[in-house]
C-alpha cells in the first residue's frame, strides 16, 4: 500500500520511455506501429468492457462509435483546423471526435431504458450498420471510397497518454457510486430499480463514457493510418473488440489491458499465416468460450488498479468470509 | 403499372430468399434464445456446396439442391453439438460470442479455398416469358415457388407434427419438456438441421439468381434476414416470412427512388424505428421478465 | 405388504445445488397400487426429491423403479419406463392447445389407435377439458390447468404418477374434485406419489406418508397413525 507513489513514478517513467523510444529510434518502426495499435486496442477494449462487462449489456456496435470519432476528428484536422496548428490542435480534434461519439452513445442509451439483452444487442448492431451506411452516403467525406489527407499526428506518447487517461477515468467511474449501479444492473435490473438505483442515469453515463473513448480511439486510429473508409468499421471490427473484451475477461480493466495486448500481439505473430490467420482467430475464441467462459481475468483486478479505500474495504470482508466458512464446514 | 408489377416480382424473389434464411434464425432463437450469428454463413456454405456439386459432379438442379441442403444440415448439427451445446448452462453471452466466432471461422475457412469469387454454372436453362413489357424468368418462378413450398412444409412441421409440438413446447418452457418423454437434445438438433437446410436452399437459389458467389456473401444477406426475423418477431415462424417480404419490399421500393447505397441505411433505420415502437416485432409477443 | 419388491425404492437419496444440500439422504418406498404422500413445509426438499426421481436433477444414492436402476437414465427415458411427473406449477405449455398438450405427452407411443382411445378416456374423465380442446393451455383457469397436467401424465400410460402440490392455489371445492379423481385413477391401478403441503387432504386419500424436515425424513407411517400423531397434528393439521 505504501508503494502507491511508485505507480506515479512508473507512469512518468513510462511516458518518458514512450517519448524516448521513437525519438532515439530504439525500436523498429513496424514495432512502434504495433505498439500504437496495441494502445488503441486497449482503449477500445476497456471502454467496451464498461458496457458489456461491468453493466452486463451486450453492445455489438462499438466500431460505430469508433467510426464517428475517426471521421469527426479527421474532418477537424484536415478541413477545419489550420495546417500549421494541426499538431497542437490534435488533442482538441481527438476530444472532438470523442464528444461526437458520446453524443451517438447518448442516442443508443435511450432504447436501452426499455429493452435489454438480445434486443439491445440488435439495436447496437443496427446502429453500427447505420453509421457505416450513412458514411457511405456522405460524399463530402468520400462516401464508400473513404477519407484521407490526415497527417500522422498520432505518436506513441499520445497513445500512451490516452491509454493512461482512459484507464484512470474508467477506474474512477467503475469504483464510484455509478460503478456499483452498473454492477447492480448486471446482476438484477428489476431489483436494482426497486432499490433506488437511478438505472437511467447509470446507463446513460456508461454508454456516453464508453462511446467517448471509442471515439477517441477512432481519432487516434485515423491519424495513425492516415486513411479511413466505412468498411474498416464494420461488424468484423466490432467483433474483434468483443473478442478482446471476452479474452481478457468481463468487468476487469486489468483483463482488458491483458486481452487487448495478447490479441494484438497474437494477430501480428499470425500475420505470416496469411489467410489462415482469420481462421485461427475465431477458433481460439471458440475454444476460449468453451473452456474459460469468463475470460482470462474475468471479474478480477490488479490491486494497483483498485482505489485504496476499496482495497481497505476488501480486506476485512475476506477475513470474515474465512471465519464463517469454518463452522459451516465442520 | 408494368414497372410496379416488375418490381413486385423482384421483391417477391428477394423476399422469398430473406424469408428462408430468416426462418433459420427464428427457429433457433425460439428454441434456445440464442441469436445464431453463424446462420448467414451457413447460407453461404449452402451456395458454395451447390457450386461444388454443380461444378465438379455436374449434377442437375434437384440432386444438387438436396445434397447441398443435407450437407449444410449436417454442418449445422455439428456446429450445435460442438460449439453451442457445451455452453447451454453458461452465461448467454458466451454462446452469442461463440456464434459470432463460428461465423467468422466459416467465412475465412471458405476464403482460404476460394480466394476469388466463383461463378456458378447454370443448373437449368432459363426461360424468359414476356407479357407486354413485363418479363418473368423461370428462375423467378422457381425461387418463389420452391420457397413457398418449403415454407409450407416447415409450417406444417411446426404446427402439425409431434416434432413441431416439442419445438414449441421447448420454446415455452424447456426445463419440463423431458417430463413428456421428449428427448430435448434430439429436438434441438432437428431444429438446427431444418434451419440450416432452409439456409442452404436459399443459398442454392441465390447462387442461381445471382451467380457470382464469394465467402462474404452471407454476411450482409444474413444480417438482412436477421432483421427480417426481428421485424416479424423473432421466435415466430410466420413472422419471419412476413418480415422477409416486408424487408424486400422496402428495399426494392427504396432502390426504385433513391441511389442503391441508401438501401442498407433505410433497412437498418426501419429496424431501429420498429424496435422502438414495437420491441417484440410485428407478430412476436413480449415475454414477461421473471422477477 | 406383499413379497413383491416395491415399485419405487429410494435409498439415501441426496440432492445438492452447488454447496446447498436440499435433500440429505432420504429413503422411502412406494408399492404398486399405493397412494403415498410426502409432506413438509416449504424448502423441506419435496420438489427436489421429485425432480431427482424423474431425472431432471442429478442425485446421489440409489433409485430403483420397477426393478431398474435409474442412475444416469435421462428424464425422457424414465417416462418411457412408466413414471410420469406432474411438476410444480403444473407445467402447461401455454402456447399449445389442450389437444396439443395431450398429444405431446404421447411422444414415446406409436400406437395410433391406443392414443386415440386414451385421449377419449381422459377427456371423459375431465369433461371440462373437452370443451376447451382447441384453446391454448395458457387461457385455462388454474383448476383446468391442473386437470390438464394430470390428464397429460395419464397419456403416457404411466404406472407411477409423481404429483407436485396438485392443490396449490385451488379453491377447496376444486381440490376435493381433483383429489376425488386422483383416488379414482389409483383405483384403476395407477400408483401415486403425492407431494403436498395440504396434509389434511393428502392423508385422507393416502395409505402411507412421510414427513420431511430440512431435507430429511422426520417421521413416517400409515396415514391413520400420522393423523393422530401429535407432532403432525401440531405442525400440519392445525392442532
Amino acid at each position: 500500500m505504501k508503494m502507491r507513489w511508485m505507480i506515479g513514478v512508473l507512469l512518468l517513467a513510462g511516458f518518458a520511455l514512450s517519448w524516448a523510444v521513437p525519438h532515439f529510434g530504439w525500436l523498429d518502426p513496424y514495432i512502434l506501429l504495433v505498439l500504437m495499435y496495441l494502445g488503441i486496442n486497449i482503449i477500445l477494449t476497456a471502454s467496451l468492457n464498461l458496457v458489456n462487462g461491468y453493466m452486463g449489456e451486450f453492445s455489438v456496435g462499438h466500431a460505430g462509435f469508433m467510426a464517428v470519432g475517426a471521421y469527426v476528428s479527421s474532418v477537424l484536422t484536415v478541413n477545419l483546423f489550420p495546417v500549421t496548428g494541426a499538431v497542437f490542435l490534435f488533442p482538441v480534434a481527438v476530444v472532438g471526435g470523442g464528444l461526437a461519439a458520446s453524443l451517438a452513445g447518448l442516442l443508443v442509451s435511450i432504447p436501452s431504458f426499455r429493452t435489454r439483452g438480445d434486443y439491445l444487442a440488435i439495436v447496437t448492431l443496427a446502429f453500427g450498420m447505420i453509421v457505416k451506411s450513412a458514411l457511405e452516403n456522405i460524399e463530402s467525406v468520400g462516401g464508400p471510397r473513404g477519407f484521407m489527407g490526415m497527417e500522422q499526428l498520432t505518436t506513441l506518447p499520445w497513445v500512451y497518454v490516452w491509454v493512461v487517461v482512459t484507464i484512470w477515468i474508467l477506474r474512477n467511474l467503475v469504483f464510484s457510486k455509478y460503478g456499483r449501479g452498473m454492477a447492480a444492473i448486471r446482476e438484477d435490473e428489476v431489483a436494482c430499480d426497486l432499490c433506488g438505483v437511478h438505472t437511467r442515469r447509470v446507463k446513460i453515463s456508461a454508454f456516453v463514457v464508453s462511446a467517448f473513448f471509442a471515439g477517441v480511439a477512432g481519432g487516434l486510429y485515423a491519424h495513425v493510418l492516415q486513411f479511413i473508409n466505412p468498411r474498416m468499421f464494420d461488424i468484423l471490427k466490432s467483433t474483434e473488440i468483443l473478442i478482446m473484451v471476452y479474452l481478457g475477461g468481463m468487468a476487469s480493466l486489468g483483463g482488458s489491458i491483458l486481452g487487448a495486448s495478447i490479441y494484438t500481439i497474437a494477430m501480428e505473430l499470425l500475420r505470416e499465416q496469411g489467410a489462415w490467420r482469420m481462421v485461427l482467430m475465431p477458433l481460439l475464441l471458440i475454444l476460449l468460450m468453451l473452456f474459460r467462459p469468463r475470460g482470462l481475468f474475468g471479474l478480477r483486478e490488479f490491486p494497483w488498479l483498485v482505489p485504496l479505500r476499496d482495497l481497505v474495504l476488501l480486506r476485512p470482508v475476506k477475513k470474515q468470509k474465512e471465519k464463517t466458512h469454518v463452522p459451516a464446514g465442520s | 403499372m408494368v414497372y410496379f408489377l416488375q418490381q413486385t416480382l423482384n421483391a417477391l424473389q428477394l423476399g422469398s430468399l430473406y424469408a428462408l434464411i430468416a426462418l433459420g434464425y427464428t427457429m433457433v432463437y425460439g428454441i434456445l434464445r440464442l441469436i445464431n450469428f453463424a446462420h448467414g454463413d451457413l447460407f453461404m456454405v449452402g451456395a458454395f456446396a451447390a457450386f461444388g456439386i454443380a461444378a465438379w459432379l455436374g449434377w442437375p438442379f434437384v440432386p444438387t439442391l438436396l445434397l447441398s441442403m443435407a450437407a449444410v444440415a449436417a454442418l449445422g448439427v455439428l456446429i450445435e453439438r460442438l460449439a453451442y451445446k457445451p455452453l447451454r448452462q453458461a452465461p448467454k453471452m458466451s454462446a452469442v460470442i461463440t456464434a459470432l466466432g463460428v461465423g467468422i471461422f466459416l467465412e475465412h475457412l471458405m476464403l482460404v479455398f476460394n480466394p476469388y469469387p466463383r461463378h456458378m454454372p447454370e443448373l437449368m436453362p432459363v426461360h424468359l416469358w414476356t407479357v407486354g413489357r413485363l418479363s418473368l424468368s423461370s428462375h423467378q418462378v422457381l425461387i418463389i415457388g420452391l420457397s413457398l413450398v418449403l415454407m409450407l412444409i416447415l409450417d406444417w412441421v411446426v404446427m402439425r407434427t409431434k416434432l413441431g409440438l416439442a419445438m414449441r413446447a421447448i420454446a415455452w418452457n424447456g426445463r419440463i419438456v423431458p417430463l413428456m418423454g421428449v428427448p430435448v437434445n434430439r429436438v434441438i438438433s432437428a431444429t438446427f438441421a431444418m434451419g440450416a437446410a432452409l439456409g442452404a436452399a436459399a443459398g442454392t437459389l441465390y447462387a442461381m439468381a445471382y451467380p457470382v458467389i464469394d465467402p462474404y456473401m452471407g454476411v450482409l444477406v444474413g444480417w438482412k434476414a436477421f432483421i427480417a426475423a426481428v421485424v416479424g418477431g423473432i421466435g415466430n415462424v410466420r413472422g419471419a416470412v412476413l418480415g422477409g417480404f416486408i424487408l424486400a419490399g422496402v428495399e426494392i421500393g427504396v432502390a426504385a427512388f433513391l441511389p442503391t447505397t441508401y438501401r442498407d441505411f433505410i433497412s437498418f433505420g426501419l429496424l431501429l424505428v420498429l424496435l422502438v415502437v414495437r420491441p417484440h416485432g410485428l407478430l412476436g409477443r413480449p415475454r414477461l421478465e421473471k422477477v | 405388504m406383499s413379497a413383491k419388491p416395491p415399485l419405487l425404492e429410494v435409498k439415501d437419496l441426496a440432492v445438492s445445488y452447488g454447496s446447498l444440500r436440499a435433500v440429505k439422504g432420504i429413503s422411502l418406498e412406494v408399492h404398486e397400487g399405493e397412494i403415498v404422500t410426502l409432506m413438509g413445509a416449504n424448502g423441506a426438499g419435496k420438489s427436489s426429491i421429485l425432480s431427482a426421481l424423474s431425472g431432471l436433477t442429478p442425485f446421489q444414492g440409489t433409485v430403483r423403479f420397477d426393478g431398474q436402476d435409474l442412475r444416469r437414465v435421462p428424464a425422457d427415458r424414465i417416462v418411457a419406463l412408466g413414471m410420469a411427473h406432474v411438476p410444480e406449477g403444473r407445467g402447461i405449455f401455454g402456447d399449445l392447445t389442450v389437444r396439443e398438450n395431450l398429444r405431446l405427452a404421447t411422444w414415446i407411443r406409436h400406437d395410433r389407435e391406443g392414443i386415440r382411445a386414451d385421449t377419449e378416456r381422459v377427456l371423459d374423465r375431465f369433461p371440462r377439458l373437452r370443451d376447451r380442446l382447441e384453446q391454448p393451455g395458457g387461457t385455462l383457469s388454474g383448476g383446468e390447468q391442473q386437470m390438464l397436467a394430470v390428464a397429460r401424465a395419464l397419456m403416457s400410460r404411466a404406472k407411477l404418477l409423481l404429483l407436485d402440490e396438485p392443490s396449490m392455489g385451488l379453491s377447496p371445492v376444486l381440490v376435493r374434485e381433483i383429489f376425488g379423481i386422483l383416488q379414482e385413477i389409483n383405483r384403476q391401478g395407477v400408483t401415486l406419489l403425492l407431494v403436498e403441503q395440504n396434509a389434511n387432504m393428502a392423508l385422507r386419500i393416502a395409505s402411507r406418508g412421510y414427513v420431511l424436515e430440512t431435507g430429511q425424513v422426520a417421521f413416517s407411517g400409515a396415514s391413520g397413525d400420522l393423523r393422530s400423531d401429535p407432532r403432525v397434528r401440531k405442525a400440519y393439521l392445525g392442532g
